[in-house]
């Protein structure tokens, strides 16, 4: 549905984007992550038909969104980071307006129009200025005029920024609702979120993808260890983390007060399950195991760790090219 | 060319028009002063049926066109580009030229309307008069003309910024520069190439003709072409803004 294929983007001398590639499959919800000035929007502008790319193709949909511009960008819901409202227009006219710039009838318009208001949960005012709505409802009209033709691609850049949490929790449910239908590619500088939404995660630093997988493959694939985290009461911390220490198999363990509770961080090969062990050895002791659960890396740590590993390589590079005579 | 979406953008622009003081106020404007201008010819010692009375002078109809066409395209472009909504058009499955045509269709659509306001003078001048017709249409058709110029350069002003103010400012200049080119070739000797040039280019020596009922069809290409070119860079801008 999506498929980039070595994209590039130049300001200047400066490259906002290097060598960008992916493929979306139908259906698939894809999510972009990165901190803010990473490329993102850059990327998402490129696929748009928003700006051209200095090298490198892109297709949606199959459309070249370069010799095939218009029919790529008919097959493209795009909500752009800063919502594109006019603020003197009601909801009703500017998604009316929107489905006419998308060469929809005026009967399809009509419907499509009433079907996003309860969609997206805007009964209420569809006759209201936009420019009376508060934030999460602009954000709401904003995602309604992506989804308005039914696109077979969506674009959303940054869809829950600025909006308060409880709308960040209904938006989600609305691109989760999405998904399975429609290509969705969205981006987030919010770790948590990606991994809640998305099937597939792409991670880009500084212009570059420096990762692309499943969001609990990334964990695996980086962790290299499996986390295992332990409450227990009643014993003293040195004996507690003696013994969970000599258990086989166990790498090390790291006791924890700062909640108030003891916890221990025990890091384990990752052959084997160790919970029932842990558990037998703690209640033979006749400690009380309050709470025993196993923790991937969040992605924020996935995050850290292949940011850091990315510029590592490049200073590993920069150090071995041959020294000038 | 797809007329469908030009006329979306068209009647978007239009309802915006009218969803705004400005256009109200500029229309308003625009009759008082061509009437002030209209009733002083009419009324001077050597009154004449002609039309031209509200055409010329400081608060005729053609210096009117130059001073408030920018205030009514200044809006076009740069708030698309202020509130981010060009980042919608620009994605939307239309091309470029017909967003700058729907615009221009627009803007150049309430400047007839305005234009129309003034009709009654032509009307006061066969009730009580019995003026020559022909110089009345051409004279009808030169302000036409002039409109769609003056239209095509606000246009392009707006396209060039974010900004309003500067849009109208930048329009300004170059609507002032054209009118004023006549005055600037008169300073010049006669016969050299440059001032030929400039007289040419003048908006001012084509209307002259056209005021007194003759109608030369290279006045008409002037202004044609004068559009069409001023469109023609406007929506290499807005091409050039992707780039950016």
């Amino acid at each position: 549905m999506i498929e980039a294929k070595g994209l590039t983007k130049f300001f200047g001398d400066y490259p906002a984007i290097e060598d960008v590639s992916f493929r979306a499959e139908p259906g698939e919800v894809v999510g972009f992550l990165g901190p803010n000035g990473a490329g993102k929007t850059t990327t998402m502008r490129i696929l748009t038909g928003y700006t051209p790319p200095t090298s490198g193709t892109a297709s949606i949909a199959g459309h070249d969104i370069q010799t095939q511009s218009l029919e790529a960008r008919r097959a493209i819901g795009y909500l752009p980071e800063t919502v594109p409202l006019y603020m003197d227009m009601t909801v009703r006219q500017y998604l009316s307006y929107m489905g006419a710039l998308r060469g929809l009838s005026k009967q399809r318009i009509r419907s499509r129009v009433d079907d996003m208001f309860s969609l997206c949960r805007l009964e209420e005012y569809t006759d209201s200025l936009i420019g009376k709505l508060s934030k999460g409802y602009r954000q709401r009209v904003g995602i309604a005029q992506a989804l308005l033709h039914e696109p077979p691609v969506l674009i959303l850049d940054e869809p829950t920024i600025g909006i308060d949490p409880r709308q960040v929790v209904e938006t989600r449910q609305i691109i989760r609702g999405l998904g399975g239908e429609h290509t969705i590619f969205l981006s987030s500088h919010i770790l948590g979120e990606v991994s809640q939404v998305c099937d597939r995660v792409m991670i880009i630093h500084e212009g570059r993808i420096v990762a692309m997988d499943k969001a609990e493959n990334l964990s695996e694939s980086l962790g290299g260890t499996t986390r295992i985290i332990l409450e227990v009461q009643g014993g003293a911390q040195n004996e507690i983390t003696r013994i969970l220490a000599g258990i086989p198999g166990v790498q090390s363990v790291e006791a924890d007060e700062s909640s108030g509770e003891l916890r221990f961080i025990v890091e384990c090969e990752p052959t084997g399950d160790l919970r029932a062990e842990l558990a037998r050895r703690i209640i033979e002791r006749g400690w009380g195991l309050v709470d025993m659960h196993t923790a991937g890396l969040s992605l924020e740590e996935i995050f850290l760790q292949l940011t850091a590993r990315h510029e590592q390589e490049e200073e590993d590079s920069a150090s071995t090219e041959p020294e000038p005579a | 060319m797809n007329v469908r979406h030009i006329q979306t953008i068209w009647m978007k622009e239009i309802r915006t028009y009218f969803s705004s003081p400005i256009a109200y106020v500029i229309a308003a404007v625009f009759v008082a002063l061509t009437g002030f201008s209209f009733a002083l010819s009419v009324e001077s010692r050597f009154p004449e049926a002609t039309v031209r009375g509200f055409l010329f002078g400081p608060t005729g109809a053609f210096f009117l066109v130059i001073l408030m066409t920018p205030a009514l395209t200044m809006r076009l472009f740069a708030e698309e580009a202020k509130l981010g909504t060009m980042e919608l058009l620009l994605t939307a499955p239309i091309r470029d030229s017909e967003i700058v045509l729907g615009k221009f269709l627009a803007a150049f659509t309430m400047m007839l309307a305005m234009f129309s306001l003034t009709l009654y003078f032509p009307l006061l001048l066969i009730w009580f008069g019995d003026p020559e017709i022909l110089p009345i249409l051409t004279a009808y058709a030169g302000l036409v003309l002039m409109g769609s110029v003056a239209v095509a350069i606000g246009l392009l002003g707006s396209s060039l910024t974010s900004n309003q103010i500067v849009a109208a400012i930048v329009s300004l200049a170059v609507l002032l520069l054209l009118w004023l080119a006549s005055f600037v070739a008169t300073l010049g000797g006669p016969g050299s190439l440059w001032v030929d040039f400039i007289r040419f280019l003048s908006l001012n020596d084509h209307l002259r003709d056209l005021t007194f009922g003759i109608l030369d069809s290279r006045d008409i290409v002037y202004f044609l072409s004068l559009t069409a070119f001023f469109l023609f860079i406007t929506s290499r801008i807005v091409e050039m803004r992707r780039w950016r």
